[in-house]
Formats: structure tokens, sequence, C-alpha cells
């Protein structure tokens, strides 16, 4: 592929902070018309600064310091701000990662499409308004034009937001995450718009993200970023199947996939900042397969075979790193009789006329050191029930009993010892712990409060509880705002141990997470489960998670149950269909080769 | 004047007087010996207060929303520094000390404009537009600076909205971007400011008129409260909240005429 | 981080709006500003209410300010001028924050009725103009130093409200929170350990703001002379009461008008800058 054919070649691009450090260091890409290219990393991988990069975007406070971006053969590197503006839209365009807030709320959308139309002047005859929505497959009439941002539902914005990109027919289109935020189904839908738009115009994509699992079914190429560099880049079977990398066999390892039923694996650490990264290799710290060169030097990225290239000095080891199937690990049955019972528990949200409901009868058991999963999607009531058992949401009718006691709906009129034997962890690990206390204050509050410890003794014990949760002791002096999401997780979840609980209820709780980490954290609370003999309510809307850590599952849909049955016959066997639309919807990761 | 009735009874006439436009006899009025009714004394002074904010206004409106904007655009720029530092301290003057400082300059100093705009009750005020001059100044000096920073800051939020970064990754010129996407959304936001300042501007005049001994609606209130004349007190302070009402209805109808999302269900 | 390098960064933060110009130097004008109104009676040459000069006459050796509209020495006046405004416009600012942060409190943690209640009654006062609403109320009370402080206080009382209450209301549907509810915690504790420290940011953000319209709002109605009444010396008074001289002494005018401005300015800066300290404080890293 020379360059001039290429539909986008990057050399050496360099991002930096105002202060000097690095936020991209070295990338080179290169994309084929009408190829897609998946950039993959977790937060702070640089992967949205590449992406800005490529249209010659950079926000506040960040520049390009080195590098050359070609597109079709034309530079888009080293413009000013006026002469980059004139080329993006007609040369490369954007579709952003959260439609609503990209669509301005004042203009309708014909306006927004005519606006792209009328800056690109060479483009105003290339289509009308109506073409455009026709081609994202929105109704063409004059009224559904006429409509502002906030009369569509998210998945027409997103799709306006491809329309409104692809209107001047660029050769190149980013798209940044642009299915993050739609729900399952929607998300499918739009996936295979972008597919069918791809197909009919021969674009070229980039499609940034950090689902592996979605990136998988659109791209032929993928560039896995770490630390602002380019770890492994390839064939996206190849890089899947067997990767080279120790970083993206531990991403591919810690994806939850509902249909490859085996234990996820979170990689230990935390990933370096813009001014922390170490010498050498950047993800030696963290690496299973680390030898002392690697801390000293910096890898480059050499060719491993098959057109693919990896930046490690240990590559040819990786494809030893194991990944085990999944263990079977509950041993014996469940102790006679359930622990928790819910008994046609009904809630509903607002007053009056806004009333809404959000569950309907649901009805459940849960046994002493069991699982039981609630999944669904948004507006499922998921949450709602767990905030219903934790006290903390007045159901409108039915019952729920811990050990054959009926609880109170308001936490405060429960009994001490209910109180304390059924925790909540909740969803935001940024939000869930109070800024002004520190982690060993939180972590001591429910043995004071709940167990009537005194609070030097109820300190004493929070040495052993970050322990518990694979937490350096010392970090018991230090204020939320200095741990990072996953640490904050595990310390909420200290919190909850504290009380010596029965139950956990855990509401979506490793959803903020980045992949690794929720991997992590999951692998934390199977341990805890079998060292505990804790019992757990998870609440998720991700079907791979749930397969990897519950036993039983409740479907829910608009707060009623579809299905209720053990995970691997819901898995496998389902016969209601909203659970085979969740399946079928779910994105998985291709079937690898015979070598796992 | 029927003070031998207890208060109550007389708030109730009072209120009933005023719902049929009557406002009655005032305690200065009677004391000249006659009944002389409050409206025939207010209603020139109520033009020469409009007058005054009449022309406050018009001048205040673009010089905040062009010194807001400008500030945004250039934002943590000399400029933008020169204009915040600047409004922040006119801000904090209270109107009198604005006043005082302005008569102490023109006249006392430069000697060019009058210290006292007394107009008599038949004249129209624009006819003496030198009297007018440094009571406008003195009332635009906080309105403008509270304005510029409110209009500054809407201006500053909006400029960070996705949807303004999105006009600039599709390659929309800066002027477009500005103008429909910025300064669109940033106009309902700051018809809620000029509200606010209409608070400003009552107080204001209240004080500006006193200092300049200028004979409004303001002057005539100070002059009633020194007397204690409660009823026409009450009567001013009825009508002139009244009109602060009314102006703030209006205001909430044009931000619900530019917001569209408040025209429109979803 | 150790505990004491933790204690030394968090002061440095509490600090740090120091380190702007417009923090500095609104920090050093203020303490000059009060400085001479607490201290200034130490100081004066003469009495401020004994007429004992040729009324407005230019500042000479005896006199450096000169004299005002009844011979009294300027000087001597403006040094005991201060202590009226800031102690008033101090006091009722206090029982703003008294009264409207308890309510705003209330509000936005107490889901039911009480909120909307507690919230109209603070928008039929903010509605009407502050001056207006001050004047009305002492026409009916009386010129007196409690008057002005009430009116001043029942003014501000629900501004402080409300900014309190949108407050509480953002920390009170937050994780932790929640997190103490669902530990049974009563409502007292709950407010105490975990929303109180949370809001004390905005409330501190906005003092400034507070106090500088405080002091506007007693030193105008004082120039109206309704507030302190002659012959007290008070900045704004003297402003008023020496309209006339202008032109033969400008001195009588000039200073009084600058310390006014002074201190409201200066206020206004280090408003400003602890405003803006705070907030940047509070923004976390770049993702």
């Amino acid at each position: 592929m020379t360059e001039a054919a290429a539909a986008l070649a990057v050399n050496g691009l360099t991002v930096s902070l105002a202060g000097g450090e690095p936020i991209v260091e070295d990338v080179s890409l290169a994309v084929a018309p009408g190829a897609v290219l998946g950039l993959v990393g977790e937060s702070g991988s640089g992967k949205t600064t590449t992406a800005l990069a490529l249209l010659g975007f950079c926000r506040p406070g960040v520049r390009v310091v080195a590098g050359e971006i070609t597109v079709a053969g034309e530079t888009m590197s080293g413009l000013g701000e006026a002469a980059a503006r004139r080329l993006r839209g007609r040369l490369v365009s954007y579709v952003p990662q959260d439609p609503e807030s990209s669509l301005n709320p004042a203009l309708r959308i014909r306006r927004a499409i005519q606006d792209m139309l009328d800056e690109h002047a060479a483009a105003r005859e290339l289509s009308t308004v109506e073409e455009a929505l026709e081609s994202v497959h929105l109704p063409a009439t004059g009224a559904f034009a006429e409509r502002y941002p906030h009369q569509l539902s998210g998945g027409q914005q997103q799709r306006v937001t491809i329309a409104v990109a692809l209107v001047c027919e660029p050769p190149l289109v980013v798209l940044d995450e642009p299915t993050t935020g739609l729900d399952v189904v929607t998300q499918a839908r739009i996936l295979a718009e972008i597919e069918r738009l791809r197909r009919e115009r021969s674009l070229a994509m980039v499609y940034v993200s950090h689902d592996l699992a979605v990136v998988s079914q659109v791209a032929d190429r993928i560039a896995v970023m770490y630390a602002g560099r380019i770890v492994e880049e390839g064939p996206t079977a190849a890089v899947l199947g067997e990767p080279r990398h120790p970083y993206t066999h531990g991403l591919v390892a810690s994806i939850p996939d509902y249909a490859r039923r085996r234990s996820l694996r979170g990689i230990p650490g935390v990933a370096p900042g813009p001014g922390d990264r170490p010498r050498g290799c950047a993800f030696a710290p963290r690496c299973p397969l680390k030898v002392e060169r690697c801390e000293l030097e910096l890898p480059e990225l050499e060719e491993v075979g098959g057109g693919r290239r990896a930046r490690c000095f240990e590559w040819r080891r990786t494809s030893a790193l194991v990944t085990e199937a999944r263990k079977e690990a509950r041993t014996g049955a469940w102790e006679a009789g359930p622990l928790l019972a819910v008994e046609s528990l009904s809630a509903e949200h607002g007053r009056g006329h806004a009333r809404v409901v959000a569950a309907h009868q649901v009805t459940f058991t849960l046994a002493r050191g069991e699982c039981v999963a609630l999944v669904g999607e948004s507006g499922s009531g998921k949450t709602t029930i767990a905030r219903a058992v934790a006290g903390l949401h007045a159901p409108s009718s039915g019952r729920i009993l811990l050990e054959d006691v009926a609880l109170a709906s308001k936490a405060r009129k429960r009994p001490k010892e209910a109180r304390r034997r059924l925790q909540l962890v909740f969803q935001n690990p940024y939000d869930s712990l109070n800024p002004r206390h520190r982690v060993r204050d939180a972590v001591s509050r429910p043995a004071v409060v709940l167990r009537d410890l005194p609070r030097r003794k109820a300190e004493a014990e929070v040495g052993e509880l970050l322990e518990r949760v694979r937490l350096p002791a010392r970090l018991a002096n230090r204020f939320p705002d200095e741990l990072s999401g996953g640490e904050r997780q595990r310390v909420a979840i200290a919190r909850a141990l504290a009380a010596r609980p029965d139950v956990l209820v855990c509401d979506e709780i490793t959803s903020a997470l980045d992949v690794s980490v929720q991997a992590a954290v999951l692998e934390l609370l199977g341990e805890l489960r079998v060292e505990l003999g804790l019992a757990l309510l998870f609440i998720s809307h991700d079907l791979g998670v749930v397969a990897a850590i519950a036993d039983r599952v409740l479907v829910l849909e608009q707060g009623v149950v579809r299905e209720e049955a053990p995970v691997e016959a819901l898995l496998t066997h389902s016969e209601d269909e909203y659970t085979r639309r969740l399946l079928e919807a779910a994105p998985r990761l291709p079937v690898r080769s015979a070598a796992s | 004047m029927g003070l031998d009735r207890s208060a109550t009874e007389r708030y109730f006439d009072w209120l009933g007087g005023l719902v049929r436009g009557d406002l009655g006899n005032s305690a200065a009025g009677y004391a000249q010996g006659g009944e002389l009714p409050i409206w025939n004394d207010v209603k020139w002074k109520i033009r020469n207060s409009l007058v005054l904010a009449g022309i406050t206004t018009l001048v205040m409106v673009p010089l905040a929303l062009l010194l807001g904007v400008v500030s945004a655009l250039r934002a943590g720029r000399p400029t933008d520094h020169a204009i915040s530092v600047g409004s922040l301290a006119v801000i904090s003057l209270p109107e009198f000390v604005i006043g005082s400082l302005l008569i102490l300059v023109f006249f006392a100093w430069l000697d060019v404009l009058p210290p006292v705009s007394l107009i008599a009750p038949d004249v129209n005020p624009l006819s003496e537009p030198s009297k007018l001059v440094l009571p406008v100044l003195t009332l635009l000096g906080v309105t403008t600076a509270a304005s510029i920073r409110m209009v500054r800051a809407g201006m500053v939020e909006v400029l960070g909205t996705g949807y303004v970064q999105m006009a600039r990754l599709n390659g929309f010129r800066e002027r477009l971007v500005v103008w429909r996407y910025a300064i669109r959304n940033a106009l309902a936001p700051s018809v809620q400011v000029f509200t606010q300042n209409i608070q400003f501007l009552i107080g204001g005049i209240i004080v500006t008129e006193f200092l300049f001994s200028y004979p409004g609606l303001g002057k005539e209130l100070v002059d009633a409260v020194n007397i204690r004349d409660v009823r026409e007190v009450q009567s001013l302070a009825m009508f002139i909240a009244a009109v602060y009402i009314f102006l703030n209805l209006v205001a909430d109808l044009i931000v619900v005429l530019l917001v569209p999302k408040l025209r429109t269900s979803a | 981080m150790s505990a004491a390098a933790h204690a030394a960064e968090s002061l440095r933060e509490r600090f740090r709006f120091l380190g702007t110009a417009t923090g500095a130097i609104g920090f050093f004008l203020l303490l000059l500003v009060l400085a001479i109104a607490a201290l200034g009676p130490f100081f004066a040459p003469h009495s401020p209410t004994e007429p004992i000069g040729v009324p407005f006459e230019r500042p000479s050796a005896e006199a450096p300010l000169g004299y005002d509209v009844l011979g009294r020495d300027v000087l001597s006046r403006v040094l005991w001028g201060g202590r009226s405004v800031l102690a008033l416009a101090g006091l009722a600012t206090l029982l703003a924050y008294a009264a409207g942060g308890l309510a705003g409190l209330v509000a936005g943690y107490s889901r039911s009725l009480v909120d909307p209640i507690i919230m109209r009654g603070a928008d039929v006062l903010i509605s009407f103009p502050a001056l207006l609403f001050i004047l009305v109320l002492i026409t009916g009370a009386g010129t007196s130093k409690a008057a002005l402080v009430a009116g001043v206080a029942i003014v501000q009382a629900p501004l402080v409200a409300r900014i309190l209450r949108t407050a509480t209301l953002e920390q009170s549907v937050r994780g932790f929170v929640e997190a103490a509810v669902a530990r049974g915690e009563g409502t007292f504790a709950v407010l105490r350990r975990e929303i109180l420290p949370n809001v004390v940011s905005p409330i501190a953000a906005d003092f400034g703001l507070r106090f500088t319209y405080s002091v506007i709002l007693v030193a105008s109605v004082n120039f109206f002379g309704l507030g302190l009444q002659p012959p007290d010396a008070d900045w704004a008074l003297i402003i008023s009461e020496n309209r006339d001289g202008l032109t033969l002494n400008p001195w009588v005018i000039l200073v009084p008008a600058g310390l006014i401005a002074t201190l409201t300015i200066s206020l206004n800066l280090l408003g400003d800058s602890v405003a803006r300290a705070l907030g940047r404080s509070r923004a976390g890293v770049l993702a």
C-alpha cells in the first residue's frame, strides 16, 4: 500500500500537555481505503487524543509536538486551526461519543445537516437534507427534519451525527466510542448501520473504543494503545485470538463473554498517567513476563510475523500465558432455606401524574453463599429493586424478608442487626466515598454504627479489611481523590465488609470501571464469596459480567421478570424472546483458535 | 385620613383603593391644607424615572453583550483580564460612591456637568441632556458591570459545551460557531441576567435620584420615608414592585421563546 | 503521603488564592481598611463631633484633611467612621447566614413539602428589590440600627438559603450520603458528618460577595440619612452631609468615598480569588 493510496497515514505522532508531559508518544498508523482500524485502549491510553489529532484538533492545554498525518494524500498535520477546518468534513469527519451533547439544542435537525453542506461549499450540490436522513434510515420527511435534538431518541440522535459526518462524502471517518451510552439493542442496530454505510461507500474508518468485543465486530485491523503508545497492532482476529503483547493478553482475558465460560482475570495495578510513565516499558510494573531489561529500555514496535507488530521484548512468551477455564466452584448445595426472600415486590417512581412503575410483582430468593444476578437494560427496574432491598426506596407493595423476618421499607426503621447483615455497594466509585473523610474513617464507620464498636477498635480493623480487598494498608490515611476508580470501589467493598454482612447487594459496581479493572474487582468478589460465605445480589446490564459471577439470573424488562433460570441454562437455551434478543445483541469476541 | 380607624381597616381600605386605581391622598398633601391626590404628583415623576431607566437600559444591554461576549471569547488573555477586573471593581462600588466620584471629576475638577439635576415638573428631562449624563453614567456603572460578568460566565459555559466542540470538529468557520452555536445558546441565560439587573436598576435609581436630586420616583420614595408618610411609601413601593414583577414575566416569556426545549415537548 | 505532608498540602491549598495577584492585592488592601476602621479612633487627633474650625476649609498642618460642613476635623471623623459600617454589615451578614443557612439546609435535605414551602418564601423575599424592602421596613419600624441590621439580614438570608439549598440537594443524592442512610444513621448525624463538610465550599466562595453586598446596603441607607443619624461619624453619612461643599474641600468627599471603595473592591477581589481557588481545586485530572 503506497502512501498516496492510503486513506490514512500517521507517522510518529506525539501530543503533549502544556507542561511537556506526553499524552501520546510516537504513534504510527496506516489505514487502507475502505478498511477499518480499531483503536483500542482503556482510560488514559491516549486514544481519544489520537483520534482528535487525526482531524488536526487538540483540546485546550494540549498540543501536537511532532508527527505527520496524511489523509487521502493531503497533509492534515502542522496546519493552523483555520486551514484544518477547511479540510474537516470534506476530507475527514468525526462521529462523537455522546450525540445528545454534540447536537446544538437550539437548531433543528435540518439546519444541523444543512450547515455541514453549506460550510463545505463544494459539497452543497452533493446532497439534500432528506437524502442525508434517508442514508441513515431516518424518516426522510420535512416533519422529521424540523425536529429539535431533544425530540429524538438516543439512537436517532446518533444517526443524525453519522449523517452529518457522511454528508460531504469524506474518504475517512473517525468514530469515537459511538455506541457507548446506548442500550445493547440500539447499539447493535447502530453498528449494523455503520457497517452497511462502510460497504456502500467504501469508507475508511478509525473506530476508537475501550470495548474489545464491539471493535472485534467492526474492525479489520486493531491497534492497542497503552500509556500513550501503540503496544500491539495487526489483523483483528489474530491479535485477539493470539495476543503477542502481555497487555493485550490481559485485556482479552478480562473481557466478560457469556459464551466463553472462563473466569475473568484482571490486570493488577493501575495504568500510569501522563506524568508518571516509568523509564523503559510503561507496562512493566504490571507485567507477568517482566525481566530486568523491560525496566531499563523502551522496546520498539517490531515485526512479529503475519503483518503484525508488538512492542515487547518477551513477546515470544505471551502465548504461554494461560487463562483458566471457569471453576465450577460452588461446592455443595446451598444451606437449606433462603436467606433473603423478595415477594411480589412492586415499586414506583414519582408522584401523581408522573408516576412510573419501576418494578412489578418481582419475586425471588437468595440462599446463603449464592449469587443471584438481576439483568436488564436501563429502565428495567433492577436498580430500584436493589435499593428497595437495601431500604433506600419504599416499595408500593410486596415484602422483603431476611431469614423469614419482614423488613421495614426504610432502612432507618429496620433493626440494627438487619441493617448490619445486608450491605449495599454503589455503582459510582467517584461518588460513594465522602471526599472529606479519609479511607480509615469511611471503612471504620459501619463497625461503629452497626456493631457498636468503639472507634479505636473499629479503626484497628481497617488494615485487615483493606488487605482482604487486596489493597495496601497504608491507603487508610488517604483521601478518596488520591485513589483510582478501582481502588475506590475496593474501599467501598471493604466498608461494606466492615459490618460483617451476610448479604452484599452490588449495584452495577463495575460499570464505571475499565475492563481490566472490572475483571479484577469481579475476581475479588468471587474470592470473597468463597472465603466469607457471602450471598451476593448482583445487578448488571452486562450479560458477560453476569455469566462470570452468577449462579442464577433474573432477566428484567420494564420492571417485569421475563425469565429466571440457572445461568448456564439461560445463556445456552433461553426460551424467552426478550432474553434471546439481549443475547443476540450483546457484542462478543470472535471464536478463538484451538491454541486457547 | 381615617387615622382613627384601626391599622387593618386602613390597610384594606387602601388595597381596595389601589385596585380601583385610586392611590388616595398623601399625608404631605393633607399637611399642605388640601386633598392632593397622589397620582397627579407622581405621574411626571414616573416619567422621569422611566426616562432614566430607559436610557440606561438602551446603553447597557448592547454594551454588556458586547463586552461580555468579547471577554469570553478572549478568556484568559489580557483583554479578558482587563474587562473582568474592571467590572469586578465597578460592581463593588455603591452607586453613591460612583456618583460622588463622578461629580468630583466632572464638576469640581472639570466643571463641565452640573452636580445636581433638578428639573421642573412640566419639563421633559430629555430636553436637558446635560443634567442626565451623570445620573445615567452612575446607573450604567453597576448594572453594566454586573451584566458583563454574567454574560461572560454564560458565554464561557456555552463555549465549553460538546456541541460547540462538535461544530469546530465539523469544520465550521469560527464566525458561524460563535454566532449560531455559541451566542444563540447563551442568549437565554443572558435574558435572565438582565432581569436580575432590573433589581440593581431599581435600587440604583433610588440612590442616584437622591444623590442628584433628580425628581423621580426614587427621590419621591426616599423623601416619603424621611417624613414617615406610610401611605405614600406603600403605594410607591407597590407600584415599583408591580413593574418589577411585570418585567420578570416578560423576561420569562422571552426565555421560553428562545429555548426550543421549553416550547416543545420531547 | 504521610499525614503531616497531607496536612501541609491542604494548608497550601487553602491559601492558594494568595498566590494570585488579585487575591494578594485584595487581602492586603482589606487588612489596611480593616485596620483603619478598627484602630482609627485611637489615632484621631480631635473629637469627631466637636466643631473646631471653619467649615470646608482646605487641608492644613492642623487638619490634614480640612474641615467639614460644621467645621469638624475631617480626619478624625474619617478615622471614626469605619466601625459602624463594618459592625452593622458584619452582624447582618452573620444573621443572614444563620437564618438562611439553616433554612437552606433543611430545605435541601428534606424531600418533602418543606422544601418548596421554604423556597417559595425565599423567592418572594428575593423578588422584592432589596433597597426598596429596607426602606419600607424603616418607614414602619423607624430609623434605628436594629431596623437596618434586620432589614439587610432579611434581604440576604433568602440568597444564602438558595445557595445552601442547591448545595445540600447536590450532596444529598451522592452515594456516600445514601450509604449513611442505608446504615440507618439519623438525620442530624448525616447532616453533620456527611453533608456539612461538603457544602463549606460554595459558602466560602459566596461569602465575599455576600459581605460586600451588606456593606453596600448599609452604606446606601446611611447615605440617605436613614440609618446612622447625625452627629454620628459614618463614611457614607459624611459623604451625604458634605455634598454641598464639594468644590470647597473635595477631600471631605474623596477620602471616605475612597475608603468605602477600597473596602468593597478588596472584599470582592478577595472573595473572587477564593471562589476561583475553590473551584479549581475541585476539578479533577484530565481523563
